[in-house]
């Protein structure tokens, strides 16, 4: 990544405010799923509406971005690094946009769980976890973007299949239950769409943190596991 | 660099050196031009490109006291392009110039091109009707001028001026054209029209051009290559120089961070 500044300052303000934006939009992102998982672990569901109405402005921001993205690239023909961040970025905000998604669909999904008198802690214990490793993919994710750091962003992506293990191990847990007794079915049911939803904002944090490695390496590392160890 | 993933060389500089008097102009360039491509080449004002494509077809013989060291090697036949023993005029039928500005000489359209064919000695009109044909319709203005062959060129637009001056060019079967920022002084219509030919053209020519501007050099070559201050800092497949260029000075410059 190129730090030195450009003849025209302007570029550099633009480029500059486009950063700022992403980590903006990187923590409302980071602040909803750990609400949500909030909501899940203490059954505060008055906090879903809060949820609900913030995922509004992570959308708005998405478009905000993805305009000043057009513009530059309009008005400035980046080039090199240039062009790699603008790029980066471009396809970062989808991500982020969906991660902010998916931690709505947790918090409304907890929201059902406890309308319905039931207690999801009693079901699926691993998830507390599980989203805590996820939360961290997201929030390392957002660092390596920062800092501009491939290395950081590696091990994001490396993380990602020890959040896939996980959210398997959950699944069969709750498999087992659901057998043991069809009564648990409905909650059980409610508890493996949220683990999905976390297990998805893995993913999406990991697709952040391979298009750090584009911005800063210019390799495109997706679905090449080779590229990460 | 594998040398297999290349395709043919049509040229090849060799530790070339050029002299303007004392000042070293060109310092000891190594690169390759592969047969039939595009290449570009990039850089500060005064970094050596013009001075370079000019040694191609040994315009620097025209004033004294400029010297070159080390080789051009033409191919298929390995001749050095700078060797005293070769002839600069057999040079120019083999490696044709396109200048900045327009440049036609003030004759009819059709003499500009019969121009250098009339040279080499030829006189048979129905060759030099058909020659012309041919030379127009390679520069993409043919059908804008068939009515009016023995208009005067200086009666064209800049743009038609610049697609007469490549056809002049082209009439000779020059194996390797040379553009010195072609479209410096034309609009952005006339620019485009030009860089379209650039792309036919390349089926039969090789092609060298000296551009400032950037994007164009992005759209128009396979290669690129980066001078500064007389040296060939970086040289490789124009993607990969736009995208991910290995020096820092390459990237400073495509990015507009050079000072």
């Amino acid at each position: 990544m190129n730090e030195s500044q450009h003849l025209s300052s302007q570029f550099d303000e633009e480029l500059g405010r486009l950063r700022t934006h992403v980590l903006q939009m990187g923590g409302l992102v980071e602040t909803q799923v750990s609400a949500a998982i909030d909501a899940y672990s203490s059954g505060e569901i008055s906090s879903v509406k809060t949820i609900v109405e913030t995922d509004r402005r992570i959308n708005e921001l998405e478009k905000a971005i993805d305009d000043d993205c057009a513009h530059v690239i309009a008005k400035r023909q980046p080039a090199a690094s240039d062009l790699r961040l603008v790029l980066g970025i471009s396809k970062i905000v989808t991500d982020l946009e969906r991660a902010g998604d998916e931690a709505k669909k947790i918090a409304k999904g907890v929201r059902r769980i406890y309308e319905a008198g039931h207690m999801p802690a009693q079901y699926g214990i691993g998830i507390r976890h599980l989203a805590e490793a996820a939360l961290a993919m997201v929030r390392q994710s957002l660092d390596a973007f920062a800092r501009i750091d491939a290395v950081q962003a590696k091990a994001v992506i490396r993380a990602d299949s020890d959040v896939d293990t996980e959210f398997k191990s959950i699944i069969r847990q709750l498999i087992t239950h659901m057998m043991e007794d069809p009564r648990t079915i409905t909650t059980s049911i409610e508890i493996i769409s949220i683990a999905r939803a976390i297990e998805r904002i893995g993913d999406h944090a990991k697709n952040v943190a391979e298009q750090v490695v584009f911005v800063v390496e210019g390799r495109d590392i997706r679905h090449d596991k080779e590229a990460i160890k | 660099m594998q040398v297999h993933d290349h395709p043919a060389l049509k040229a090849e500089a060799r530790d070339l050196s050029f002299f303007y008097g004392e000042a070293k102009a060109l310092k000891h360039i190594n690169m390759p031009i592969y047969d039939k491509k595009v290449t570009a080449l990039i850089g500060p004002s005064g970094c050596g490109k013009s001075t370079y494509l000019r040694s191609f077809n040994r315009m620097h013989d025209l004033y004294p006291g400029n010297r070159y060291e080390g080789e051009i090697r033409f191919f298929p036949d390995n001749t050095n392009l700078l060797s005293p023993d070769v002839d600069p005029i057999e040079v120019r039928m083999r490696v044709g110039m396109v200048f900045q500005k327009p440049n036609p000489f003030p004759k009819s359209i059709y003499e500009n091109v019969a121009y250098g064919l009339r040279v080499r000695g030829e006189n048979n009109k129905r060759v030099l009707d058909d020659k012309v044909e041919q030379a127009l319709r390679g520069g993409a203005l043919w059908d804008e001028v068939k009515d009016r062959l023995h208009d005067l060129a200086s009666n064209l637009s800049g743009g038609q001026q610049q697609r007469l001056c490549i056809a002049r060019a082209l009439a000779t079967d020059p194996e390797l054209l040379l553009f010195d920022e072609p479209t410096s002084a034309l609009d952005p219509i006339a620019t485009g029209a030009i860089e379209e030919l650039v792309h036919e053209l390349k089926k039969r020519v090789t092609i060298l051009i000296v551009t400032h501007n950037m994007q164009q050099a992005a759209r128009v070559s396979d290669y690129t290559a980066y001078m500064y201050l007389g040296e060939m800092i970086e040289f490789g497949k124009t993607d990969e120089i736009f995208i991910k260029p290995n020096d820092k000075r390459t990237e400073d410059y495509i990015t507009g961070r050079m000072g």
